[in-house]
């Protein structure tokens, strides 16, 4: 097993979130993880991204080659199209479609849905909707996460097990909303 | 045990786990982690080791070699322009050496992530002719804390350890001990006069130091964490160091064809060099940042024919290093390697803009910009010279409030000295922690000669660019001004909110007016640990009406 995962977004968007969460669960699974982060400056709005390796056998580089990722797993549909020199030929991009909007030329929507469309493998709906319908809009990370879970392979039983430890400590409400959203995303995809 | 662990978070465990007594540090990124790691983790507590932030590299690596020269093993952690400050201890701790080991951490920024160039801390340890470590995993960064600690006690010498952000900032699988050494005990020198560097004993302690830096190459050569790794086609020989060596493995998933020199402990072992160079018929010299062993290798005279590296361009010479900058260099040394070859890529859509970097919405900083902004409009050529910060941001739009930004606390000296040379409006913008890490000596100097600048002080109570560590002048701002000399009737304080917009205005002025020094503490928490302070303040709030089950 080999999955190589460039998670995109805004600083502060919580993609970060969406790591430890996958982090968790491969090292429950003993599988070797490589994951590089952005932190400092970039942060503070900025566009950020973190690749995520997974792997069953020992991985070298904490960098995912150009053309190398099996997935693009964004928060923010221009984002999602930043990396697309790193996605493999047959790779898939998940993304939200509800923009970001923190520059003054923030681009035309229908000129970015139009660039998403003319992919061969993407999934792409506005998972802050979905977010605020089961659960709430600061936990569209999770769905997400559950819309990017089938392309992982990882059981959906020890993602859910990670997302209980890594938020456990903030109680059980903030829990059961970030399942109920990572459950919506992931029966988003499934259908 | 196993645990996914940032490259710094590795090596602080590594540390903890070998018995160390104190941790030092200012917060940069990317080295930050390893400070805030040994704060968090439950044996600081229990068996009270040093982990409280220092006010600048400087105090730091001093505050660490006091707790080595009575015994105790100490690190420090600051990233590459850090060491800047810190140069005066760094280098002359080669000369009076260390008791308990000590190892200092400098983290360099290639790609300035979060930095302002891409110095290599590696030239710093060569002339202070201290050892390196460079971890090229999270494991070897683990590992490394515990040799490391041998390797300085057995010299008595500090070690750098020098990390990258990709390794600082990238998590890895490491396997860490179950139990931790227990703490040296407090125990003194046995070479007392070496800790006096007055010339004479200087002296006498140089020739040492030059024979040590021989026998510590011989040392690189044994190093465990040096290898020669042989292979069938000698028509290249590769070293690489430190995390390209990662990037060199993951294009050759079936084994490198070429033999590989892996360095990641310095002095460069000559010998190992000089059996790659024997053995081969070209060179390829992988290193991140700055060409430190390749222009030890070529020289001034450059006369081995075949070597190649970032000084021919073979390499991308500014930049941080990817396993495609690597691909793509052997690619023009050996076009025939087709497993290298991969197919065309996508391209970025012309659809997508740059999104820079912005201060926050509710970011004290803005309300002091607006406010400033609309003050120097009336003036014909103000000069506004600004930190490092978040603040400094301030220079992007929509503000474009800032002329220069340099280094930590060249705001207050750059604008005296401008206001020396007959500028005015000369304003100084800092913010507290930088104030405190740099600033003072330089306010004192204003303060002495009365120079004509306003300097601000834009104070969020906490050190923010980083993510929000304890700031060291919290509190205290406006007590330093007046204790350094200001004179109170100028050392004013505002709250910088949108509704003090006009106030902020009317004081920028007058300030600006008043042919002297004088300091505004503009004031406002910074959201972001505001935030954090609220939520924590709730959680507690919430865990004193719900008793927590406990299994």
């Amino acid at each position: 097993m080999k999955t190589d995962i460039i998670l995109a977004g805004v600083g502060g968007q919580g993609i970060l979130s969406i790591a430890t969460i996958l982090g968790a669960a491969s090292l429950k699974e003993n599988l070797y993880i490589k994951q590089a982060e952005v932190h400092g400056m970039s942060q503070r709005g900025g566009d950020v991204q973190s690749n995520l390796r997974l792997s069953s056998s020992p991985i070298a580089s904490d960098l995912i080659p150009l053309g190398g990722a099996d997935i693009i797993v964004s928060l923010e549909p221009m984002e999602a199209l930043r990396y697309l020199p790193y996605l493999k030929p047959d790779g898939w991009v998940v993304t939200s479609t509800a923009p970001f909007v923190n520059i003054p030329d923030y681009p035309d929507m229908g000129a970015i849905e139009a660039e998403l469309a003319a992919l061969p493998h993407v999934v792409a709906f506005d998972m802050d909707a979905v977010a605020k319908e089961v659960a709430t809009v600061r936990s569209s990370n999770m769905v997400l996460l559950g819309a990017a879970s089938p392309f992982i392979e990882l059981s959906g039983e020890v993602i859910e097990e990670a997302i209980r430890t890594i938020f456990g400590a903030k109680g059980e409400k903030i829990v059961n909303s970030n399942l109920e959203a990572y459950r919506a995303g992931r029966s988003r995809v499934n259908k | 045990m196993k645990r996914l662990l940032l490259g710094d978070e590795a090596f602080a465990l590594g540390a903890l786990d070998a018995g160390l007594s104190g941790a030092y540090a200012y917060p940069g990124t990317p080295s930050t982690e390893i400070l805030e790691f040994v704060q968090s983790h439950p044996l600081t507590r229990e068996r009270g080791i040093h982990s409280h932030w220092s006010s600048n590299e400087k105090t730091a690596v001093e505050e660490a070699l006091g707790m080595s020269y009575c015994g105790k093993r100490a690190i420090c952690a600051m990233k590459h322009v850090g060491l800047n400050v810190a140069a005066d201890p760094f280098v002359n701790s080669a000369m009076t050496g260390a008791n308990g080991g000590l190892l200092i951490v400098s983290a360099d920024d290639p790609s300035m992530h979060s930095s302002q160039n891409e110095q290599d801390s590696r030239f710093y340890a060569s002339f202070a002719m201290l050892p390196v470590l460079e971890p090229s995993t999270q494991q070897e960064a683990y590992d490394m804390a515990a040799y490391g600690f041998e390797l300085s006690e057995k010299y008595g010498l500090p070690v750098m350890v020098r990390f990258v952000t990709r390794l600082s900032h990238s998590r890895g699988v490491t396997c860490v001990k179950d139990t931790p050494d227990e703490e040296n005990t407090l125990h003194y020198p046995e070479k007392k006069e070496q800790w006096v560097l007055m010339p004479g004993i200087s002296r006498r302690r140089y020739p040492l130091l030059i024979e040590d830096y021989r026998r510590l190459e011989e040392e690189s050569a044994r190093s465990p964490f040096n290898r020669y790794e042989d292979a069938a086609d000698h028509s290249l020989g590769i070293i690489a160091s430190g995390v390209t060596y990662n990037y060199l493995t993951e294009l050759f998933p079936d084994g490198v064809p070429f033999p590989v020199l892996k360095i990641a402990q310095y002095p460069v072992p000559r010998d190992l060099v000089r059996r790659l160079s024997d053995e081969c018929a070209s060179l390829l010299i992988i290193e991140e940042g700055q060409p430190v062993i390749e222009q030890s290798l070529r020289g001034m005279l450059d006369l081995r024919p075949e070597l190649y590296g970032k000084l021919d361009g073979v390499l991308p010479r500014t930049g941080e290093l990817t396993p495609d900058s690597v691909r793509e260099a052997l690619l023009r040394l050996r076009p025939e390697l087709e497993c290298l070859r991969r197919e065309p890529l996508r391209e970025v859509p012309s659809v997508v803009t740059r999104r820079p970097p912005a201060l926050c919405q509710g970011c004290g900083h803005r309300d002091v910009y607006h406010a400033l902004n609309d003050v120097l409009a009336g003036y014909e050529s103000p000069k506004v010279f600004g930190d490092i910060g978040c603040y400094t941001l301030g220079f992007l739009a929509p503000f474009n409030a800032l002329d220069t930004t340099v280094d930590m606390g060249t705001s207050i000296t750059m604008a005296k000295g401008a206001a020396d040379a007959g500028q005015h409006p000369a304003v100084a913008v800092i913010g507290d922690s930088t104030f405190t890490h740099s600033g003072m000596t330089g306010l004192l100097d204003a303060i002495n000669e009365n120079s004509p600048i306003l300097v601000i002080i834009s104070d969020n109570l906490t050190t923010g660019m980083t993510g929000g560590q304890d700031s060291q002048g919290t509190g205290k701002i406006e007590d330093i001004c007046r204790g350094l000399g200001a004179d109170p009737a100028h050392v004013r304080t505002i709250d910088s909110l949108p509704k003090n917009h006009d106030e902020m205005m009317a004081l920028f002025k007058e300030e600006i007016d008043y042919p002297g020094l004088s300091v505004v503490v503009s004031r406002r928490e910074c959201i972001q640990t505001a935030r954090r302070h609220a939520s924590a303040a709730a959680k507690e709030k919430n865990s004193e009406k719900t008793p927590v089950a406990k299994n």
